[in-house]
């Protein structure tokens, strides 16, 4: 499936993807559905629920790649995602947690 | 207390009430431990008439049937477990051809959910991956704004199918209404942007060899008479996707008939000439492009689609518009000045004939495209026609003289064996005044054979055209062309006697082979009411030509 070794990974640009979603069960599913048929890995994912719970943030690491221009078309359609907004991969989210995987 | 204006139903008595709020008048479906009390509420309805498939992917193919019949979203029930497993195929199938479908299952109750209970899967994560938008329903007053919201979504922007899954206690549990939920319609589509317009009028005034190429999406948003409109104004050249065929009539002196995998020569040869591209409600398919970066690689491209995410999805396109085709055509159109483009039409015509469709057989009953050209002869264009997907699809998508949008319904994206006599009984109990015609083979037809029970039991006025050649033909023919001729699991070695099937069924039969005169044999039969199935030998070895190889550039075309 994925060919590429660790090295290789690690030198590929990466993309962080900050989601707004409706909060609840399956709502995950759905998001990561879309990478898992397309084999696009996804490197790192948080989520937590925002304000009173009724939406949640889904925060998503992934690579680089010639399929993400239509990546984020497709979860823009999907009836429970309410925004898409894409970052560099120097934001700070995912650098916060890297002491929770030394 | 209640007050006089409050009602109190149960989840299930709720569903009927919304789908005939719905204006939902025909379901197909088989019940089942689940959804026993959506049938217990069913029986009560005296608006909806339920049809009784004989295996749930036949129920999800009627309501595909009724739906690309008549554009409105179809239903169809299942129960939990195999039941919602066995529409899997059928909800697939209308999301890659864009089809209005509600489907309700069954699910086992809340409480055993997880417990890998009697019946019980995960329809919910099942269908993720192959409906627009699906729904694991938690209480019966959640059922208020589901049900609307299901037909709502299959019907808005690009139409497909949605799912919802409901818990028998849900199905049972009583609830106060108040006040009923407005039917769900589609949403409003925003208006295509004013400058793109501007952009794509100018390059089609300015192109010397445009190209108009036609998809479902044109069908689907009913703009097949302005798509007509505006290929006439600006003398376009126009190639139909299988799925777009009957938007053009076949016959227009503009139509270069289906393009693609299995186009007539001319019309593979003039796209590669053209130096702009117009795509309306199409996805650049692969059956459609052969190889992407040989399909029309001298044209600028303008793309039209209610779905973004088909713009630059395997063409960039120059200028990408995103709308609704009707509204978009609406506005184009007055922007493009007529044009004779008298050298362009020469080329076409002059083309044309060194390279026609070839149709061998076309005037004798006996062989393929003769059996189809005579069917259409003893019809007019108030028929309806289904397929099953194999070689009598593509023979009959090439000869089929369609000339009405909704004429044609065949399975194209998912390319489901099976769907064709399941579809007819759908269109049939849509439109009851029409005769429809499935053309299948003997493969395909006993993927679905079971349904000559319930187009039997309902007295459709369907009539199968089964071409017998006791093979998986286009798997054959495929064998033949590109493995070396090792034409191995394609042909069958042991054939049932289909008119004794037919009959056992209680179908009328016509065994075209031993009829004296077939053309007239076979007017007698399309025109008796009922069902009916005309049966005939075809040779293992015809083929459907030309034919590019997959993967192949769709200029280097086999035959024909």
């Amino acid at each position: 499936m994925n060919s590429i070794t660790k090295s290789e990974q690690h030198a590929l640009a990466r993309t962080v993807l900050e989601l707004d979603v409706n909060n609840h069960a399956g709502v995950m599913s759905h998001v990561v559905g879309m990478f898992s048929r397309r084999a696009y890995n996804v490197e790192g994912i948080l989520c937590m629920p925002v304000g009173r719970g009724d939406t949640s943030r889904i925060w998503l690491m992934v690579n680089e790649d010639a399929r993400l221009e239509q990546m984020v078309k497709q979860i823009e359609k999907l009836e429970d995602v309410l925004a898409v907004r894409r970052h560099g991969a120097e934001h700070e989210v995912f650098e916060r947690l890297e002491e929770f995987f030394r | 207390m209640t007050s006089p204006q409050t009602e109190t139903l149960t989840g299930a008595q709720l569903v009927v009430r919304l789908l005939e709020r719905q204006g939902v008048r025909t379901l197909a479906g088989i019940p089942g431990g689940a959804i026993l009390p959506i049938y217990d509420a069913l029986s009560q309805s005296s608006l909806i008439h339920h049809v009784l498939a004989r295996h749930e992917q036949g129920a999800g193919f009627m309501a595909q049937g009724m739906a690309r019949a008549t554009g409105q979203p179809a239903v169809c029930l299942a129960s939990s477990g195999p039941g919602a497993t066995n529409l899997l195929t059928a909800i697939a199938d209308a999301k890659l051809d864009s089809i209005p479908l509600v489907a309700i299952t069954g699910q086992v109750p809340k409480s055993m959910i997880g417990t890998d209970a009697f019946q019980e899967v995960d329809t919910y994560g099942l269908t993720i991956p192959i409906t627009k938008h699906n729904f694991l329903v938690g209480s019966a007053e959640e059922l208020l704004e589901v049900i609307p919201r299901a037909f709502r979504l299959a019907v808005s922007g690009r139409p497909g199918p949605v799912l919802v899954d409901i818990p028998k206690d849900v199905q049972n549990q009583r609830v106060e209404i108040r006040e009923w939920p407005a039917p769900g319609v589609a949403d409003v589509v925003p208006a295509p942007a004013a400058d793109l317009l501007a952009r794509a009028a100018a390059m089609i005034n300015e192109a010397t060899h445009p190209m108009l190429y036609l998809g479902g999406g044109v069908v689907h948003s009913g703009a097949s008479a302005l798509a007509v409109e505006f290929a006439e104004k600006s003398s376009l050249p126009t190639v139909m996707t299988l799925m777009a065929l009957g938007a053009m009539p076949v016959d227009h002196s503009l139509s270069l008939g289906m393009l693609g995998m299995h186009g007539a020569r001319y019309t593979n040869f003039l796209l590669d000439e053209c130096d702009l591209l117009i795509a309306v409600g199409a996805r650049f398919d692969d059956r459609a492009t052969g190889k992407v970066a040989a399909f029309c690689p001298q044209a600028k491209i303008i793309h039209i689609d209610i779905d973004p995410s088909e713009l630059d999805k395997i063409k960039t396109a120059h200028v990408g518009i995103q709308g609704d085709v009707q509204a978009v055509l609406e506005q184009l159109v007055p922007q493009v000045r007529a044009n004779l483009r008298q050298n362009w039409l020469s080329r076409v015509a002059e083309l044309k004939a060194a390279h026609p469709l070839r149709m061998p057989g076309i005037d004798d009953p006996r062989t393929p495209y003769g059996l189809i050209r005579a069917v259409a002869d003893c019809l007019d264009d108030e028929a309806t026609i289904t397929t099953d997907v194999g070689q009598h699809q593509m023979w009959a998508a090439q000869a089929y003289p369609l000339r009405r949008p909704r004429q044609w319904l065949t399975s194209g994206g998912l390319g489901t064996m099976g769907f064709g006599l399941p579809a007819a009984i759908g269109a049939a109990l849509a439109e009851p005044e029409r005769t429809v015609v499935c053309f299948s083979g003997d493969g395909s037809i006993l993927m679905n054979v079971q349904e000559f029970a319930s187009a039997a039991e309902e007295g459709v006025n369907v009539k199968v055209v089964l071409m017998n050649n006791a093979t998986l033909g286009l798997v054959f023919q495929q064998q033949t062309m590109f493995y070396g001729e090792r034409t191995f699991s394609s042909k069958f070695k042991g054939m049932p006697d289909f008119i004794k099937v037919a009959e056992g069924f209680g179908w009328q039969t016509l065994e075209l082979d031993q009829a004296d005169d077939p053309q007239a044999a076979l007017g007698k039969a399309l025109s008796a009411r009922g069902p009916v199935l005309i049966h005939a030998r075809i040779d293992l070895n015809e083929q459907v030509l030309p034919m590019v190889a997959p993967g192949a550039a769709n200029k280097d075309m086999i035959g024909g």
